[in-house]
């Protein structure tokens, strides 16, 4: 083997070596944190923890208003931001004409979407609590979570119908079919999964927030469950933050406990999320 | 978009025009005009595609267009079912009798025409959702036809016709981008027909397709023209040859020489179509 065989060879192994590396630091970090809140979280985690409100004594505190509260709220905030930030993704891809108006609106699209939540949680308090007067319940949260990523519903939805080729619908044109026609029944369904894809990613950033729910008002310590979409409510990023700030070390375990229980829900909604996608993906070809 | 389609009879006189047009009142009078056209000029931009096209085309024939790439062919064929307006940023002029309405009057709704005259692409594109079934009924089904109550012979009547129905009848279910290329191509035929069109412009229906298939969807094309119109698109000289009762050749935009297929390969009046067709350009 000559010389510079050996150099290239050497340069491409510690490339390969980089690189690994990169994907195994946040791995270990990763799983170091998992193994850590598992620990924590062992003693605390048993039905009595899901079904119990939240009470001064760590060992009898539950997270049930917290758990049936980020329920709520997510379903509320995908039942209002993804009708919108799918409509509106198929105005601006389909129907909107190309311009600097179009161009603005892009931009501005991009940097919302870069925008912090806690601004968000501003303009929410301002516009839905205070302005319209929905009060500090239910609905001003859910109203806030969707403002706060329908840009990235709008984003993903307009990629996902980028994607779609012209010859599809021109297809579709020629065979005498409007505009709405060819939106609706060719163009959309050939769209869908990758719509519901940033569909996920958006509910799983909204499920994961508490700053602009904490200035909307959703409360820490609640003794009962939302009885309507106005009633005061908590989820559970805000009362795992409430756990940790306490003093007694008992309540970091319920924090622990908290965080396995936020981790759980989240798989499972992206996972019910992934499953339609594939149900729908394999239905192309029925 | 329509609006943005001016009609103006005033067109650009073109010297180069001045061929005899087609002869086929005195040698072919039991033929009616499908196309009359008069012309017909059309934009990209700034950038003009084809240049005061003037010819006729007759009912029930296959009419090839032929000339090199760029020549504006596909842009003449999508002006005669306006797909060309679908373009942003593009125009035309002159005018454009369709079993003699101006296709291009204000009154028509270009949705109404494309159910009249039906096409097919350079690529086979079936809908990828939808099943060989779906595929052929999509036509009626996205304009919520009353046909489509009689889906079932539709479906076969579109592939028979199409040339496809013994290979995929035990497989309608399945979907349709699952085909071969070729089938795929015959599919979007009897798409194409299943709305019952009068005319069908084809585009290169058989530059994505190997020999094989391109035979198949020639020997279709001979059947179809008993029925239907037929206005095609080719490269392929050879294709014209085979196919089609009238050629036209097409050069940078404009119409060169259009004429009995047989004559204008045999001899050509023009110059520049000698030239093409014995292969000295294009």
């Amino acid at each position: 083997m000559s010389h510079s065989t050996l150099r290239r060879k050497l340069a491409e192994r510690s490339f390969i070596g980089l690189c690994i590396a990169a994907v195994a630091l946040p791995l270990i970090i990763l799983i170091v944190l998992m193994v850590d809140v598992g620990i924590d979280s062992i003693d605390r985690l048993n039905w009595s923890f899901l079904s119990s409100y939240p009470s001064r004594k760590a060992e009898e505190a539950g997270i049930r208003p917290g758990l049936v509260g980020s329920v709520y709220l997510i379903a509320l905030t995908a039942a209002m931001a993804l009708p919108i930030g799918v409509g509106a993704a198929v105005y601006l891809e389909e129907y909107a004409k190309r311009g600097w108006l179009a161009n603005l609106i892009e931009i501005n699209l991009a940097n919302l979407a870069g925008v912090p939540s806690i601004i968000y949680g501003l303009l929410g308090l301002k516009l839905f609590v205070r302005t319209i007067g929905l009060g500090r319940g239910l609905l001003a949260g859910a109203c806030t979570m969707a403002l706060l990523i329908l840009p990235i519903v709008i984003l993903a939805s307009r990629e996902a119908l980028r994607t779609v080729p012209l010859s599809i619908r021109e297809g579709a044109y020629a065979l005498g079919a409007t505009r709405w026609q060819t939106v609706s029944q060719v163009v959309l369904p050939v769209a869908f999964p990758g719509i519901l894809t940033g569909a996920i990613l958006s509910v799983s950033r909204a499920i994961g927030e508490a700053a602009p729910l904490i200035v909307v008002g959703a409360l820490a310590y609640i003794a009962f469950l939302p009885d309507g979409i106005n009633s005061p409510f908590t989820v559970l990023p805000i009362q795992i933050f409430n756990w940790v700030s306490r003093p007694q070390r008992e309540f970091l375990d319920n924090a622990a406990a908290g965080i396995v229980v936020l981790l759980v829900t989240m798989l499972l909604l992206n996972g019910l999320a992934i499953y339609l996608r594939n149900r729908l993906q394999k239905r192309r070809y029925w | 978009m329509s609006s943005a389609i001016e009609v103006k009879s005033a067109a650009k006189t073109n010297p180069n025009i001045n061929l005899t047009l087609p002869d086929s009142a005195e040698k072919e009078g039991s033929l009616k005009t499908k196309f009359s056209i008069k012309n017909l000029s059309a934009w990209f931009g700034n950038q003009q595609a084809i240049r005061a096209i003037s010819m006729d085309i007759s009912e029930k024939q296959v009419t090839a267009i032929i000339g090199p790439s760029g020549c504006g062919k596909s842009t003449f064929i999508r002006c005669l079912n306006r797909m060309h307006e679908l373009v942003p940023g593009t125009q035309v002029e002159g005018l454009v009798k369709f079993d003699g309405y101006n296709i291009y009057d204000k009154g028509v709704d270009p949705v109404l025409l494309r159910r009249r005259v039906g096409m097919v692409f350079q690529k086979p594109n079936p809908f990828p959702t939808m099943s060989v079934r779906e595929n052929v009924l999509a036509g009626l089904k996205l304009t919520k036809s009353e046909q489509i109550k009689r889906a079932p012979e539709t479906v076969e009547r579109a592939l028979q016709q199409a040339a496809l129905w013994r290979e995929v009848r035990d497989r309608l279910d399945e979907p349709g981008a699952g085909l071969s290329g070729g089938q795929q191509q015959r599919l979007c035929i009897a798409r194409a027909l299943a709305v019952e069109p009068d005319v069908l412009l084809m585009d290169e229906p058989c530059s994505a397709l190997d020999p094989i298939a391109t035979a198949r969807i020639e020997d279709l094309i001979h059947g179809l023209a008993e029925s239907y119109t037929i206005i095609i698109v080719t490269h392929n000289m050879q294709q014209a040859a085979r196919v089609s009762n009238r050629t036209a050749f097409f050069l940078l935009g404009e119409l060169v020489e259009f004429g009995k297929t047989n004559q204008l390969f045999t001899a050509p009046k023009d110059k520049r179509t000698e030239d093409y067709i014995t292969g000295k350009f294009g």
